[in-house]
């Protein structure tokens, strides 16, 4: 991949155009149970993106064809909102980038939903991006896996997801647009975190064999921190009530 | 994918079990690979890959255009694909399927990521540039599309002519240039089937596996992966395929090379 020719300088004394170390996440927060039609919800901010993850069902699959006797179908709707970058209006039509953004997150929740449940049913995944700042397929699935838990839609794992780059020799986890642009690879992974395997796993650029085991390591290692942004997000909303009972008791 | 029934499944199963498959291949080789180029002589180059009984023609064409605005010296390149419906039962007619989709995009992205064109060679005056267009044609589905795609484009874009621009025109008579190419890519798909990694999968094999993975890359680095369906692979797996893919995507290499005219 030949980067456009007025790249920016992305590293300057081991630092990143925006103050991180390599090995730094951008500011993350989650909020869960945001939306009331939704079965679940989800609100992320990662950085500058901004995204909402809704879960509808577990539902009658339609139209009819769609459903599968024994076990529940996901659908996943990965969508940019057409203000959501800092360029030109988009187009709100699914572009082709979108749709296999949506296949891929589709086949990571296949993976965690315990589908055999609910048969003849579908489990409708959302994932609308109100701002985009680079990485919001990565943010999204991790929105998507708190959305699903507040849907209480019976799960063996809650994936996270995140990406490293390469700016020339360095590797960098969580890049933002302006370094995705100009990067020299790009790897999203998502993680199970329980058993440590990867269900998303997609790279383009130019990477060698041993900079992939370096760049795994980075993102188990940021897992720690992303799952805990998680688990709040989830418990949060029961904080007062647990607090109140347990000075009670 | 094509859907099989149980007692043709739980064969493939029992088979897999004894590191065996059908077409007495062992788990980490190829199908038979055979490509022909200048296959459709009107196109600028063209190349017909079988891959075992998958058969796939790649066709390239040249055509004049304005550069994309942040790059406005290079030309463009655009890969797209079509599961045609006699290719398979299982392929429809109407808008491309997310299969589709991710197809052409994999291949697009290996080709683009290693370089392969040059598309510096491409500017001819501002704001107009040459634009390659690789049309992936599937007429035949068993299995491994993303390689034998790859290995066809790769293969028709080493023996694509060059048209001249003249005069507001595109003039294809007497084509003496030859398209710049930068590098060679290839890739090796893999599937995982009750644990067990296969390369090249048939379609059976394919209905059957749980998840796949397909890593594209040059001589030294990997220049583009891509993982789908539903199951996951360890880190182990992953290592264990990426070691395994460059040591088969010699032979790959080799086969692309000996096309080259």
């Amino acid at each position: 991949m030949t980067a456009p020719k007025d790249k920016p300088e992305l590293m300057k004394n081991g630092k990143r155009h925006d103050g991180r170390s390599p090995e730094d996440l951008r500011n993350i927060k989650i909020e869960a149970f945001v939306l009331n039609n939704a079965d679940g919800s989800a609100y992320i901010e990662w950085g500058n993106n901004k995204i909402l993850a809704a879960i509808y069902g577990p539902k009658e699959a339609l139209p009819k064809h769609t459903q599968d006797p024994e076990r529940a179908v996901i659908k996943c709707r990965y969508s940019m909102a057409p203000f959501s970058g800092n360029e030109e209006h988009g187009s709100s039509r699914p572009s082709r980038r979108s749709i296999e953004i949506s296949k891929i997150t589709k086949e990571i929740f296949e993976h965690v939903i315990l589908v055999e449940e609910f048969p003849g049913s579908e489990i409708d995944i959302f994932i609308e991006v109100l701002q985009s700042d680079g990485g919001t397929r990565a943010a999204g699935i991790t929105a998507a896996a708190v959305a699903l838990a507040t849907a209480g839609i019976p799960m063996i794992d809650t994936p996270y997801a995140v990406s490293v780059g390469k700016v020339g020799k360095d590797l960098i986890l969580d890049m933002d647009y302006i370094e995705d642009k100009y990067s020299d690879a790009d790897v999203p992974m998502a993680i199970c975190p329980r058993t440590g395997e990867l269900s998303l796993l997609q790279m383009d650029g130019i990477l060698s064999p041993d900079e992939f085991k370096k760049a795994f390591s980075m993102v188990k290692k940021a897992g720690d921190q992303i799952t805990k942004l998680q688990r709040n997000a989830l418990q949060s909303p029961y904080q007062k009530t647990m607090d109140k009972y347990s000075k009670e008791v | 994918m094509q859907k099989i029934n149980m007692i043709k499944s739980e064969y493939l199963r029992g088979l897999v079990a004894k590191g065996m498959r059908e077409g007495l291949r062992d788990h980490f080789s190829y199908r038979d690979i055979k490509l022909t180029n200048k296959f459709i002589p009107n196109a600028e180059g063209s190349t017909h890959v079988e891959l075992g009984n998958t058969k796939i023609v790649v066709g390239i064409k040249m055509g004049v255009d304005s550069p994309m605005p942040d790059r406005p010296t290079e030309g463009n390149l655009q890969v797209s694909a079509e599961l045609l419906p006699l290719a398979s039962a299982e392929y429809e007619v109407g808008p491309p399927s997310p299969d589709a989709v991710e197809f052409a995009r994999v291949v697009d992205r290996g080709i683009r990521a290693a370089g392969v064109v040059d598309l510096d060679s491409l500017f001819i005056e501002e704001d107009k540039v040459w634009t390659v267009f690789v049309d992936v044609y599937v007429l035949n589905f068993d299995g491994n599309l993303f390689d034998a795609a790859t290995l066809g484009a790769v293969s028709a874009l080493n023996n694509t002519k060059m048209p001249r621009y003249e005069d507001g025109k595109v003039i294809r008579e007497n084509m003496t240039g030859k398209l710049k190419i930068n590098n060679v890519v290839t890739s090796c798909t893999w599937a995982k089937i009750d644990n067990k990694l296969l390369l090249d999968p048939t379609s059976s094999e394919e209905s059957i596996m749980d998840s796949r993975l397909t890593i594209a890359n040059d001589k030294d680095n990997i220049r583009a992966m891509q993982k789908g369906l539903h199951g996951p692979f360890t880190a182990k797996e992953v290592e264990e395929i990426i070691d395994k893919t460059f040591e088969k995507s010699k032979n790959l290499r080799q086969i692309i090379e000996k096309t080259k005219e």
